[in-house]
């Protein structure tokens, strides 16, 4: 299968070669799983390390004067406190408080500020950046590099074989330093709620990097499949599917990336709507969903309270391959987001017991100190 | 047994046909973790949804490959959905269903029509 209009990632002929099965993601054609499938490439990422190709993210220098106090006119983030070395999730805002994109923003260096964004927002979202801060700063788009992932309880120790710095590293820290040989962009993060690293390389160095990393026993390619089930697991949200430009960080339960001083000074886009969420509350809110008995309730699927009226949507589910059993996100009414509440979903026409659960599902493992 | 272009295979006794989905279906479906299967009673013509297997990722409609009513699904898979990956041709069948025109059994694709068609995709 191929598609002439699909960008290919610097590891696609890896991907081939590997037995990958590709599909069409963010417009690029990525690896959706290899040979051994979902379940247990999920499964060996939880006890050992996988290594996912995420060069369709959007990566960039945001460069010029000041350039961390320009990053604050569009996201509620305390960019001016974030210390060399640090790294901080933060959202881009619409100027109704809805969430342009999630994203990753860092300081590995003297070089501007480094983000990470979604492969299937990174024009729009690069383009509101230059338009909003224009004069100030600018986007320096690093086309020329890949992203990989290397995540799992193992991740450290096989990296510390080929970055020994990377181990002296703690959850969200950035660097730049010489790994493989190489420029690297290292930050102690992910998207999968275990322990593990970003590596951001010369797509020249895609490969060699790769296979030196498959080369140890302990690592295995991991498709989108299971990246999808282990943040769904990890309590993430998902853009496009759990949050979007409608919902605002407080309803997708993110307000942690509204930071205290930003709050008070209520001067991020969209802060009327915010500080009043933040203040009064939400008509909805973003909560996980244990699927007690049935089918896995997915996106779009409707959620009933006892009674069966409807109160809300699924907005990813599927199933929990650590768990055993189906698990979901969705937003419903904030007297009902309690865990513990008792809930349906409806999965063709067919009511379930679910019940809301805290996120995340399966605990993080991040290391935050060593 | 025969063979649709949706994997599906299909064996028939007298006038009951089973139904379930070949093992190359099964492989590309990846690990089933749920199937639901038709109650006894329903009435499916070819075409209709008869059945959905739920992998991980994704759900997946299967569907009846021959007309009639359904006399039993296999309640079997309620409990042990990984049995469509472990024997898809064997214990892992959705439905059994008692046909109405023993034509549109005959008029399927054979194993070696089958195996054919798999090498053209």
């Amino acid at each position: 299968m191929s598609d002439d209009n699909l960008k290919t990632t610097p590891l696609n002929a890896a991907h081939i070669a590997a037995g990958a099965r590709m599909v069409p993601f963010a417009g690029y054609s990525m690896p959706v799983q290899y040979k051994d499938g979902v379940m247990k490439e999920h499964l060996w990422t939880r006890e050992n390390a996988g290594l996912f190709d995420v060069s369709h993210m959007g990566q960039a220098r945001l460069r010029g004067v000041s350039p961390l106090s320009a990053f604050e006119e569009v996201t509620p983030g305390d960019f001016i406190g974030l210390k060399p070395g640090k790294q901080r999730y933060s959202i881009l805002l619409n100027k109704k408080g809805g969430i342009i994109d999630d994203l990753m923003a860092a300081r590995p260096d003297d070089d501007g500020l480094f983000v990470v964004v979604n492969g299937a927002c990174k024009d729009n979202d690069f383009k509101i950046i230059d338009d909003e801060l224009a004069g100030q700063v600018r986007i320096d788009r690093l086309e020329d590099r890949a992203l990989l992932a290397l995540q799992g309880p193992k991740a450290a120790a096989v990296l510390a074989d080929h970055a020994p710095e990377a181990a002296t590293m703690v959850f969200m820290d950035a660097r730049s330093i010489t790994a493989f040989g190489a420029d690297a962009i290292i930050s102690r993060t992910g998207y999968t709620g275990e322990d593990g690293y970003e590596i951001s390389i010369p797509a020249s160095e895609a490969e060699r990097v790769w296979n030196t990393l498959l080369a140890d026993d302990r690592v295995k390619p991991i498709g989108l499949g299971a990246r999808d089930s282990l943040r769904l697991e990890a309590g993430l949200p998902l853009y496009g599917h759990d949050v979007d430009e409608t919902v605002s960080p407080v309803e997708a339960d993110l307000a942690f990336a509204v930071s205290k001083k930003r709050r008070e000074a209520r001067d991020f886009p969209g802060a009327a709507r915010i500080s009043k969420e933040l203040a009064e509350g939400v008509s909805r809110k973003r909560v996980g969903l244990t699927v007690l008995e049935g089918a896995p309730a997915r996106e779009g699927a409707e959620i009933a309270d006892e009674a069966g009226n409807v109160v809300g949507v699924i907005t990813s589910g599927g199933f929990s391959p650590s768990l055993g059993k189906p698990i979901a996100m969705g937003f419903v009414p904030p007297a009902l987001a309690v865990a513990g509440t008792k809930l349906k979903v409806i999965v063709r026409g067919k009511p379930q017991s679910a019940e809301v659960t805290a996120m995340p599902f399966v605990p993080h493992r991040y290391v935050r100190k060593l | 047994m025969r063979f649709t272009k949706d994997h599906e295979w299909v064996t028939l006794e007298g006038d009951v046909a089973t139904v379930g989905i070949t093992a190359y279906a099964a492989e590309q479906l990846g690990d089933v973790v749920f199937v639901e299967v038709p109650e006894a009673g329903k009435a499916v013509k070819t075409g209709d949804n008869l059945a959905v297997v739920e992998s991980v990722k994704a759900a997946s409609d299967i569907y009846a490959p021959v007309s009639g009513e359904v006399i039993e699904g296999n309640a079997g898979l309620g409990d042990a959905p990984e049995t469509v990956n472990d024997q898809p041709e064997k214990a892992g069948w959705f439905a059994k269903i008692k046909i109405a025109d023993q034509a549109e059994y005959e008029a399927l694709m054979d194993r070696a029509a089958y195996e054919d068609f798999l090498q053209s995709l």
